[in-house]
């Protein structure tokens, strides 16, 4: 069993409700650092005008030290991808013993690696786009260059190609055709070292938000990216003002986002995050079925991000959310 | 007013506000929505951390100025000229600081009158000052295929139509210039401008040819068309004679000139300077007043003092010495390090390797498999505005000490090796088949993918 955190010793489980130092991480070394500062940025803003003690951390080898020196009553963890949203970090902190925003290390783990992701989702029923995935001993030493056709006969082009880690669409890239799939393969090796081939689902893209409450786990609106020229949603239309169309919420029928957003909260609690998370959702022009992508265990929160949009039309300003979900780090139940 | 229509209404969900956005998005300019922010940006943001070897910047390395020099030069500019350094100084320039670019021109043959020269804010201003001088949207600028990476965004906010003409050993081939003019011509379009590096030319590192100077500089006469010739490596050789510079053939009728004391002097310093035919320079002028009234008075009278104290030849040639040892060292380690299916430039002066990888291996995503391996350099495709340059890549030797430059060149040819070999297995299902560059090249199914024939027969 877990020691129990400083915070909850030393100021109850409420650091919502008063003054409170927190360590804002964000940055570090993963490949969506840039965005990450962004977050972090605009986190250690809201905090400030809720009237917090701010220090911004961005983690390099000293982390721990840090921690140690500057001893917050908790860490508002505001980075993506590797080491801030794969559990990395928050282990670190459990260790430290420093209360910490969103998701415990297991939850981030299970998000984080798409391909442990999908499996659990596969095997829960979770409706997911078919996939295969592979690391790359596998192709270096078991001949799984020879499975290719049959993976391509079963999923059927074009082919969605995507490193198990990271997010930000880093690295994914769509196969046309049988030819593109080495040159697609070789790309997402660069990311990760292990990869997933994924069936591409010709629809709307949707994302749920979630966010803890008193009540659990509650979907906030849905937010649907419509890249203005026409293009896949990519990494450059997912950060840049201007060159995505966001409606919120979605213009989908009651019953349509209703089954959206359970799937989201059933996919939430399936992965066991806390505080927020978003989850990316295609849905099926042709069939109306819906589809799970993945879970962000700690989602952007920049100005063009999803979750803080679907937020503010549920009526929760950035400032609130971000309270919020400050409060629920104190709250949560040692692990 | 989106903000307003939602919030007043009670009992209708808040639509989207996306207020953050929306307030910022309706009121930007259409010239930026060609500036992107781009993936490659972001992985570049992790370059600059402590533990990575950065073979990406276009650094000098500046710690070969004596900080003991810094110092006695800053007190002179303190003791000398205290007030004026820290006035306002004329658009135009210092005369101090005009006398020492004459010197710097007059060792590339060229002769100027003071008169002639605007001292810039580096040559970056240059770039985007003729841009913003001949540049309406839509028109075309021509550049050689790769181009400065840090001229695309002035090209990409003045909405220029770039078309960018491939080069070879002897720098931009004039031929497939003549071809490009030829179509212009017959849609009815006249380029405003040519931009070229024509010497170590940045990121190609090659350097255009006697001929083809003369011939570049007799097509700008014959078609009036202006040549923007950026220069600033032009001092930094390492081996083979100087050629003349396109100013010097073109005696400064249709060519402007760019020049800067960065690779000289210091980058920090951000001073440079054009000369330009008289019309132009005035618009240009006027230009600076809009874009920041002066440059750093307080660094032109640095540079004067500098010019003033010390032989700037003497430290010119320490810069050659060191960095010829370190293009040396890099090439030596391509060769050792870089499998067959590689090649690269072996620049004879400048900055900077361009290097040209199997055409199935994508240089922004192996960037990111290098950052892992704490190595970085900078994508083909950053200098192009087309989305070529994919499987090329950028190299500077400069501002690396020789052992990481040997050891970042081991762990990128150590990547390209694993990458090439990953492309084979997944393939090449007969051992036999290898894929060579001639015929990954190609695009026609089949020429690569054997596996897509068995697909078929596997029905």
């Amino acid at each position: 069993m877990r020691r129990k955190h400083r915070f909850e010793r030393r100021h109850g489980p409420r650091p919502g409700r008063r003054v409170v130092k927190v360590v804002v991480l964000k940055g570090g070394r993963s490949l969506e650092r840039t965005v990450s500062l962004k977050s972090g940025a605009r986190v250690e803003d809201a905090l400030e005008r809720l009237g917090h003690e701010v220090v911004g951390i961005d983690p390099g080898a000293d982390l721990v030290d840090r921690l140690e020196a500057e001893r917050p009553d908790v860490a508002f963890v505001a980075m993506h991808g590797r080491e801030g949203e794969d559990g990395t970090v928050q282990e670190l902190l459990e260790l430290v013993g420093v209360p910490y925003t969103a998701s415990a290390p297991s939850a981030c783990i299970r998000c984080a690696d798409k391909v442990l992701a999908k499996h659990l989702m596969r095997d829960a029923g979770v409706p997911t786009p078919d996939f295969y995935a592979f690391n790359e001993t596998a192709f270096r030493e078991l001949g799984a260059a020879r499975a290719l056709p049959a993976i391509e006969e079963r999923l059927a082009f074009p082919i969605v190609v995507k490193p198990a880690a990271g997010g930000s669409a880093l690295g994914i890239k769509f196969a046309a055709d049988a030819q593109a799939v080495p040159h697609a393969l070789v790309a997402a090796f660069s990311y990760d070292t292990k990869v997933l081939l994924e069936a591409f689902i010709h629809g709307r893209e949707l994302a749920v938000s979630v966010l803890d409450g008193p009540e659990g786990p509650q979907a906030l609106p849905i937010v649907e990216a419509i890249p203005r020229d026409g293009a896949l949603y990519d990494f450059e239309a997912r950060y840049e003002i201007g060159r995505t169309d966001f409606a919120c919420p979605a213009d989908l029928d009651d019953a349509l986002s209703r089954r959206a957003q359970a799937l989201a909260v059933q996919v939430y609690s399936l992965f066991g995050c806390y505080g927020f998370a978003r989850v990316d959702l295609m849905l099926d022009e042709a069939t109306d079925a819906l589809f799970v992508l993945e879970v962000n265990a700690i989602p952007g929160l920049t100005e063009t991000s999803l979750l803080p949009q679907a937020a503010e039309a549920a009526g929760i300003g950035f400032d609130q959310l971000v309270a919020r979900v400050l409060e629920l780090a104190g709250d949560r139940t040692p692990a | 007013m989106t903000v307003d229509e939602t919030r007043g209404e009670p009992g209708r969900p808040p639509r989207s506000t996306t207020r953050d956005l929306e307030r910022y998005a309706g009121l930007f300019a259409a010239r930026t929505r060609g500036l992107r922010s781009s993936a490659m940006r972001d992985l570049m943001a992790v370059t600059a951390r402590p533990e990575i070897i950065s073979l990406a910047g276009g650094l000098p390395d500046t710690s070969t100025f004596s900080p003991a020099l810094l110092s006695s030069l800053m007190r002179t500019v303190a003791e000398e000229a205290s007030a004026r350094a820290l006035q306002y100084g004329p658009t135009e320039g210092l005369e101090e600081v005009k006398a020492c670019i004459v010197e710097v021109m007059a060792e590339e043959d060229m002769r100027v009158d003071p008169d002639d020269i605007l001292v810039t804010t580096g040559g970056q201003q240059v770039i985007d000052l003729v841009c913003r001088t001949l540049v309406d949207p839509g028109d075309v600028v021509i550049a050689e295929g790769p181009t400065y990476p840090g001229a695309v965004p002035s090209l990409c906010a003045f909405q220029a139509d770039v078309r960018q003409i491939p080069m070879d050993d002897d720098g931009m081939r004039i031929d497939v210039l003549e071809e490009t003019l030829a179509v212009l011509d017959r849609e009815g379009r006249r380029p405003k401008f040519i931009y070229t590096i024509p010497s170590f030319q940045n990121p190609g590192g090659v350097t255009m040819s006697l001929e083809r100077r003369r011939r570049l500089v007799e097509i700008a006469h014959q078609r009036e068309i202006l040549v923007l010739e950026d220069n600033p490596y032009g001092l930094l050789r390492y081996e083979g004679d100087p050629q003349p510079t396109l100013r010097s053939l073109d005696g400064g009728e249709y060519v402007i000139y760019l020049g800067t004391f960065s690779k000289i002097l210091s980058p920090g310093l951000r001073l440079g300077w054009t000369t330009a035919p008289r019309p132009i320079l005035d618009k240009l002028n006027v230009g600076k007043q809009g874009a920041d009234l002066c440059s750093s008075t307080f660094g032109q009278h640095f540079v004067a003092a500098y010019f003033a104290a010390q032989d700037w030849r003497a430290y010119l040639g320490t810069l050659i010495e060191l960095y010829r040892r370190r293009r040396d060292a890099m090439l030596e380690a391509l060769s050792e390090h870089l499998p067959s299916e590689a090649t690269w430039t072996r620049p004879r002066g400048g900055l900077f390797i361009w290097a040209t990888l199997p055409d199935y291996l994508d240089t922004t995503d192996l960037l990111a498999r290098a950052l892992r391996e704490n190595v970085a350099f900078v994508p083909g495709r950053a200098a192009y505005l087309d989305g070529r340059g994919g499987s090329e890549l950028r190299l500077n030797f400069s501002g690396v000490p020789e052992a990481d430059i040997h050891e970042g060149i081991r762990r990128i040819g150590a990547i390209v090796a694993e990458q090439v070999a990953m492309y084979s297995t997944l393939t090449r299902l007969e051992p036999a088949r290898a894929v060579s560059r001639e015929t990954s090249t190609r695009s026609e199914s089949g020429d690569v993918v054997p596996f897509h024939v068995k697909r078929r027969a596997a029905g």
